[in-house]
């Protein structure tokens, strides 16, 4: 009987029951999707250093899901109370029927059963689908190749996705029938007719409050982007965010009072249609709801700036990545090794072989002959020292302006000898770089530097003066500032410091400090590449490199795929959790704004059933309703997308990645595409919900 | 003088073949121009049916309704909207007034959703607003407002369109005796020095007697016909009481 019950209630209540339902499937699909993420097919097609990040990303993002599902589970809750409350006279009549508590309890417990076993069933198919083309995102950014595609079932994601959402289910019915339990049966009837307080707000106030707050965000703006290198502590920090929120809370309280009153002053709009009603059920609703309207619209502005800074963070990766490793390969060992040395951290002396000490004396490709390794594999070889004399430190570079440098930046150590390349050495690299090449007169010297707190340093040390006094002879920097190159590849702008001497440089061999070999795989494929890799380098453990360690031979390297898939793990992990936790962000603060328009609904169908008795055909009625709705999800949805062109510039600042217009647009479509979808889809249900309710008869 | 209502035999059934209630069985009846016409009967007599039905909310089984010349019972969708929206104007027992509204926005929402004008409807809420005697609580929302005066922004709302008819179901049900005399009064002002047509169902005797004409209405059927002519209101008051007892309606309805 009960269970009958429970069914047809479950038909007839169905579009209430649309958006709830809506929530626990999308909640279900995307749970299922990111836990599911280490079978998927892709996953096992990356390569074995990869792999590793991978499991360091799935650990996180299982952590990550304990908060997501506590985040539901209120969500849920949420929700599903909202249900209850449409009920209420409902179970009224069941109660003055004769019927106890336990079992309005009990139909309450087979609905919230058959609810979740079916959202369940529908979150995980379209979890398991949607996998598939979350697989091929995935391949894209690890580089996996998915030539055979094979469709995957994760058991194990099913499973945990079942235990998760069956203890949040059992919060729901706990919450249920504690809240059935406090009932009062004359509340239960009478729940329906509630009429809310109509607050007013002084017209006056209002715009002053909204001018306040404009200004507050507008400086807000200004101190994350124009003054972004102000905030260079926590506490600084912490004033845009409290400016952020206090504005945007504000912008909410007022903006349909400022809004109101200045569409009323134009009488040719505002007496137009029911124009008027619309609005003024706006100026209503947002006046009720401030204090979710701006957690909503803080919500999606997290979600914005999460899932498009994310992106482009990816595809700004992706670009310099390709100008940092120009070649396939840096190989480089210490030069002529000194008889001991003392180890500042142990305090032991260190002696080196007499065997060690000769290699130290020859180029990189004399250890990889020596050691049996087939130089054939290696192309477009070029060989340089890089030079260190004691007396040439960074302090003496800077010269007068090192006091001053010093005060400033205390951390820095100052007492390190500069890196010297001769300049045909370095346009050999530059040349195969693709970098700019130098010629220098016989007094001239240049800088070159690409990170960027030691270029002001350095640029500021070249303005005072750029005399150097070495060997006897007065050299001068060619140019007044720093250039911009490097010699080791990196992920990004790392290099500190390097001097370019003019050929005739006076120096002994014995100042080499380093050999570098610079050089690319001979092979045309991408395949053929990982072979050598494999062979040379691989994650440092081949067996080359153990027997040239063994002999204490101080050899490393980096090659571009090593750097490249690094970088990309990294950048891929941020991506996940930001994609995960902005889309169950989302989710959140649509479902919530769904629920609190359907939850006004009853005073809409009496506000709507009036108009309909003055005459309002139903275009004009569902015309008004749309506009009114539409409004509503905008407002927050609008606020958030300005915060975030502010919130994106501040993360990419942070983050010193340059991201052009042209990188960050894909990312951004990207995001619109995620967010129009499902908010769209809530905005649907809500419109399609409340136009049902609305349409009841009394 | 022209009709500006003509009931012809109008109808209307509930139900289904094996249980079928006949709300209205016949009724036949005209308004004129200018006319304030009252109709009354106790609960469940028809009275809301017949008002339901003349004011296109509710379709007859059979009959015709005429109204300015037109058949409404063949006006269909959007054009019976059209139809509603400009030819008629409504007074109903709980004011139905918009709570988000002011008073000057309910009236002025009348004529917005007729698509008037913008620049003259600002100049007709303040002439019907002056008439009515609500002036000064324009600018009020309507808790702030009494049960009377709120009766009247509807009444101005109802008569800004300059509506063929005006329709009040129990105009006074949910009103005092003093706000119900006042609204009553204001009735009589739009009847006779504004050329309001009205057609007022109530089933309370004391508001039936500011109309001219009383339709009695009896199990769907009209029972009798009351015409207040020369009569002073208490002449007419009595005599709609001893109708009343006639019908049988119960004591309760005698003030």
């Amino acid at each position: 009987m009960l269970f009958k019950l429970s069914v047809r209630n479950m038909k007839k209540s169905f579009k209430d029951y649309a958006i709830y339902f809506l929530t626990l499937v999308l909640a279900v699909a995307i749970f299922y999707m990111f836990n599911s993420l280490d079978s998927q097919q892709a996953m096992l097609e990356v390569s074995q250093s990869t792999r590793s990040m991978i499991q360091l990303m799935i650990q996180l993002l299982g952590m990550i899901s304990v908060f997501i599902a506590i985040v539901l589970g209120f969500l849920i809750v949420y929700a599903n109370n909202f249900l209850i409350n449409r009920r209420k006279r409902e179970f009224g009549i069941y109660m003055t029927l004769g019927m106890g508590r336990r079992q309005i309890s009990s139909i309450i417990l087979l609905e919230t059963i058959l609810v979740g076993i079916l959202s369940l069933f529908v979150g995980i198919l379209v979890g398991v689908f949607a996998s598939q083309f979350m697989s091929i995102l995935v391949a894209k950014l690890f580089e996996a190749d998915m030539s055979e595609y094979t469709f995957v079932f994760s058991s194990d994601s099913c499973i945990k996705t079942c235990i998760y959402f069956a203890v949040m289910y059992l919060a729901v019915i706990i919450f249920n029938t504690l809240t059935i339990s406090r009932y009062k049966l004359i509340n239960l009837l009478t729940a329906v007719r509630k009429n809310e307080k109509i607050r007013m707000k002084n017209p006056i106030i209002s715009i002053l409050v909204f001018i306040i707050s404009v200004i507050l965000l507008g400086y807000a703006y200004y101190l994350v982007t124009g003054g972004v290198y102000e905030l260079n502590t926590e506490e600084k920090l912490l004033t845009p965010i409290i400016m952020g929120i206090v504005g945007t809370v504000g912008v909410f309280w007022s903006l349909s009072g400022f809004i109101l009153r200045i569409i009323q002053t134009r009488k040719n709009i505002y007496l137009k249609g029911t124009n008027m009603f619309v609005l003024r059920q706006l100026n209503n609703k947002i006046n009720t709801n401030i204090a979710s309207m701006s957690i909503i619209c803080l919500m999606l502005f997290m979600t914005i700036s999460a899932l498009s800074s994310s992106l482009s963070i990816q595809s700004a990766l992706d670009s310099q990545l390709e100008k940092f490793t120009p070649v396939d390969v840096n190989l480089y060992k210490s030069a002529y090794l000194p008889e001991s040395y003392v180890n500042s951290y142990t305090e032991q002396t260190v002696y080196y072989t007499e065997e060690q000490r000769e290699d130290s004396k020859k180029p990189v490709s004399y250890t990889l002959e020596t050691n049996g390794y087939d130089m054939n594999t290696l192309k477009d070889i070029v060989e340089i020292p890089i030079y260190a004399i004691p007396e040439w430190t960074f302090k003496y570079s800077l010269g007068n302006y090192f006091e001053t440098a010093k005060k400033q930046f205390s951390m820095i150590t100052y007492d390190t000898p500069e890196s010297i390349i001769k300049i045909s050495d370095y346009n050999k690299i530059a040349k195969i770089y693709g970098e700019e090449q130098y010629t220098l007169n016989d007094d001239e010297y240049i800088v070159l530097c690409d990170f960027e707190q030691m270029i002001n340093i350095r640029n500021e040390a070249l303005k005072e003066s750029s005399n150097i006094q070495i060997n006897g002879k007065t050299y001068h920097s060619k140019y007044n500032e720093c250039k911009d190159g490097f010699i080791y590849m990196a992920t990004t702008e790392m290099n500190a410091g390097i001097i370019l001497v003019p050929d005739n440089f006076e120096i002994a061999d014995e100042y080499i400090e380093e050999y570098l070999l610079v050089a690319n795989y001979n092979a045309d494929t991408d395949e053929g590449k990982q072979e050598i890799e494999n062979t040379l380098i691989g994650s440092g453990d081949t067996e080359f490199f153990e027997n040239v360690r063994e002999k204490g031979i101080d050899l490393d390297g980096s090659s571009r795929i090593s750097i490249v898939e690094s970088s990309k793990g990294l950048a891929t992990i941020i991506i996940f959790i930001a994609i995960y936790l902005g889309i169950i962000f989302l989710i959140a603060s649509s479902a919530i704004l769904a629920l609190k328009q359907l939850t006004e609904s009853s005073d809409n169908k009496q506000r709507y059933t009036i108009l309909r008795k003055i005459g309002c055909d139903e275009k004009m009625i569902n015309q008004a309703l749309f506009r009114q709705i539409f409004v509503f999800f905008m407002m927050p949805l609008i606020l958030a997308m300005i915060h975030s062109i502010f919130g994106i510039k501040f993360i990419l600042s942070m983050l010193e990645v340059l991201a052009s217009p042209d990188e960050l647009l894909p990312s951004i479509i990207v995001t619109a595409i995620i967010i129009g979808v499902i908010y769209g889809l809530y905005f649907l249900a809500t419109y399609f919900g409340s136009k049902n309710i609305i349409k009841e008869e009394e | 003088m022209s009709n500006v209502l003509e009931v012809k035999n109008i109808e209307k059934y509930y139900g289904n073949k094996s249980n079928l209630t006949k709300a209205i069985d016949g009724i036949s009846f005209n308004v004129e121009m200018g006319e304030f016409v009252g109709i009354m009967g106790a609960s469940g007599s028809g009275k809301t049916t017949l008002l339901n039905c003349i004011s296109t909310i509710d379709r007859v089984t059979a009959g015709k309704i005429i109204i300015n010349n037109q058949d409404i019972t063949k006006l269909k969708g959007n054009k019976l909207n059209k139809f509603r929206r400009e030819e008629l104007g409504f007074i109903f027992q709980d004011f139905n007034l918009l709570d988000t509204l002011t008073a000057y926005e309910n009236i002025a929402l009348a004529l917005t959703i007729q698509k008037v004008n913008p620049h003259e409807i600002d100049k007709k809420v303040k002439e019907v607003a002056e008439k009515l005697e609500i002036s000064n609580i324009l600018n009020k929302y309507p808790y702030q407002i009494s049960g009377g005066q709120k009766q009247r922004v509807a009444s101005a709302r109802a008569i800004i369109t300059n509506p063929k008819m005006v329709l009040a179901d129990e105009p006074t049900g949910a009103l005092d005796s003093k706000s119900a005399r006042q609204l009553l009064e204001t009735f009589e002002h739009l009847n006779k020095n504004l050329g309001a047509t009205i057609l007022m169902v109530t089933h309370d005797a004391f508001t039936a007697s500011y109309a001219e004409r009383i339709i009695f209405i009896k199990d769907g059927k009209i029972f009798n016909e009351l015409i207040k002519g020369e009569d002073t209101r208490k002449q007419f008051f009595e005599k709609i009481i001893e109708v009343q007892t006639l019908l049988g309606g119960d004591l309760n309805d005698v003030i």
